[in-house]
């Protein structure tokens, strides 16, 4: 047996995992082909690397298929119910900051807040016989925020991707979305609630509370976070 | 609990049911989506399981027996009209892995014109005696009072209408009571409005299917809403007082109907709760042991408009309750195009009655 990590398999956010690790003397890298999705770990004994969309890290935390992973907290959040029973947060990775926020078109004057929002819906559900759409991949989240602060007479539409493009595309009034720096939102003529804020998010180190572990893997596994300096 | 046990009980209670007049009645397990959908709003999609097709599109499994039983009734159904049924329904849990996901239920409603506080306490008296002797408490209440208390406020009619949408969400409630009453502070991004001339000024262009016309009719309604009168601390006071009484049904229509003297829009909603205690009575409940509690049923799903109830575990906190019911006039109305009738029904969960009557 070995402890499996579980890492982003492409992109930036593989390569500042990768970096983060390697400040701290455990160098992780890709092994064979651009395209094969297989790692390799040095510097500490009996960790694998194992390559994985960060989509699908947080299933597999909780599936206990991996020991360890690092993904978004958005994404353990929206996917795994009581989150914080099924895995250990370790250490926030101090990248891949996004905040999951509510947008309404700009020129919206009458909506500010969540109030502002919940009015708006109302009255368009008068109007229209529908409610008001809110377009999101993070349809967990979304929903339980917006119950916890009242709003009602709204639905939520899926959108996978271009989220922001939506609203002009007339398949949505509005959009939860994550953001960095607000720019793609403006570009699109889309403001942030003032109140919108559903979740700040940034690059996690987790620990599956599922995932068996023989001695061996606890020492392996103590090793790498003495290493690393988390616990 | 064994499945078959409960199935068992459950074909008793409906027996029970049954020969007291109901008509035995059966639906489908897969609800269209849509319905359920207009009625809940999206919050229905973290309690209920959707599933779908590519003929039918999304279908929920039957998260209560209610809607499909008063369309059923709507569309086909003779005047009066007693129905009993029992089966499975099905509820998302996401956050309580204790809670169960699919259990079974048993029910009685009815819709009856002729006197519906009576209706109120034959299913009340019914279900409590379905209930047998297991040590159960019962919480009573009465949705239309505060409904009334609210259509009785002296303030606008846009007001009063969103205060009614948010009965059911007592947080979001109370926030409006804040502003209308002057004691939230005007967001800043609000005061900014309003005090330019033209709003859209300096904005990004229109977009989507909310028109400029229609922000510029809620700028409108925003203005006016400045423009009124604050709700008087009175009003406030009554609203709450009438959001605390909490005690034995007599001593609770005493309570209200002195608050009914500041607030006489509540008294025909108040004589309603006192002819149901008189209805009881007669049928041979101990109103003097009858708890009543003006916000109970203020949380659970937004269809009961009137009398509610619910039966719990005396010893057993952490069950949730046995029984549970109320009046639905609205819903019918919602369902029935048009067409409307009072209704009023409870439901029993066989299982939960079963791990009880095991423990005595």
């Amino acid at each position: 047996m070995s402890v499996k990590l579980g890492v982003p398999s492409k992109g930036r956010l593989m390569e500042k995992t990768f970096e983060w690790f390697g400040d701290r003397g455990v160098t992780l890298s890709r092994t064979g082909s651009d395209r094969e999705y297989a790692g390799a770990v040095a510097g500490v004994d009996n960790i694998e690397l194992v390559l994985l969309s960060a989509g699908e890290i947080p299933r597999e935390l909780a599936a206990g298929r991996i020991h360890l992973g690092v993904t978004g907290t958005d994404l353990v959040r929206e996917k795994l119910g009581q989150w914080d029973q099924q895995v250990e947060e370790l250490a926030e990775l101090g990248f891949g900051h996004a905040d999951l926020i509510i947008a309404v078109p700009g020129f919206w004057a009458d909506v500010d807040t969540l109030d502002d929002l919940d009015a708006a819906a109302a009255a368009f559900r008068l109007k229209h016989g529908f409610r008001l759409r809110i377009a999101t991949k993070y349809h967990r989240l979304v929903r339980e925020f917006l119950r916890d602060n009242g709003v009602a007479d709204y639905q939520l539409v899926d959108s996978q991707g271009a989220t922001e493009g939506t609203v002009k595309n007339e398949t949505a009034e509005a959009v939860a979305d994550i953001t960095s720096t607000g720019d793609t939102l403006r570009a699109n003529h889309l403001k942030i609630l003032s109140d919108g804020l559903i979740l700040k998010s940034q690059a996690t180190l987790f620990r599956s509370r599922n995932a068996p572990l023989d001695d061996v893997d606890r020492a392996a596994l103590k090793a790498l976070c003495a290493k690393l300096r988390v616990d | 609990m064994e499945r078959a046990a409960i199935r068992a009980r459950g074909a008793q209670l409906r027996a029970l049911f049954e020969a007291e007049g109901a008509q035995v009645v059966e639906t489908g397990i897969l609800q269209p989506a849509e319905v359920l959908l207009d009625l809940y709003g999206e919050d229905i999609r973290a309690r209920a399981y959707v599933t779908s097709d590519a003929l039918r599109g999304e279908q929920m499994l039957r998260p209560d027996f209610t809607v499909p039983v008063v369309q059923m009734h709507m569309a086909y159904g003779a005047e009066p009209a007693r129905y009993t049924y029992a089966g499975e329904v099905f509820r998302r849990q996401e956050d309580d892995a204790d809670r169960a996901n699919e259990y079974i239920q048993v029910g009685y409603e009815v819709f009856d014109r002729e006197n519906p506080v009576d209706a109120d306490a034959e299913v009340f008296t019914l279900i409590r005696r379905a209930l047998g002797d297991a040590p159960l408490r019962a919480a009573t209440g009465d949705i239309g009072v505060l409904m009334a208390a609210v259509d009785g406020l002296q303030t606008t009619d846009a007001r009063k209408a969103a205060l009614r949408r948010h009965i059911w969400r007592p947080r979001r409630f109370r926030a409006l009571i804040d502003r209308y009453a002057g004691r939230a502070p005007v967001p800043p991004a609000r005061a900014a409005l309003l005090s330019v001339s033209d709003p859209f000024d300096g904005l990004p262009p229109e977009i989507g299917v909310r028109s400029q016309a229609e922000v510029a009719a809620r700028v409108a309604a925003l203005r006016a809403d400045a423009e009124a009168a604050p709700l008087a601390e009175r009003d406030v006071l009554l609203l709450d007082a009438i959001l605390s009484v909490r005690e034995s049904l007599p001593n609770a229509i005493e309570h209200l109907r002195d608050i009914a003297v500041d607030l006489p829009a509540i008294d025909p909603a108040v004589e309603r709760v006192a002819a149901r205690m008189r209805a009881l009575e007669k049928r041979g409940v101990d109103v003097e042991r009858l708890d009543f509690e003006a916000s109970y049923g203020r949380t659970s799903m937004e269809y009961y408009d009137g009398f509610v109830f619910g039966f719990y575990a005396e010893n057993r906190a952490d069950l949730p309750a046995v029984a549970t019911g109320g009046r639905y006039d609205a819903l019918t109305r919602v369902l029935g195009q048009g067409a409307e009738i009072p209704a009023v029904g409870g439901v029993i969960r066989p299982g939960l009655l079963l791990e009880l009557e095991g423990s005595k």
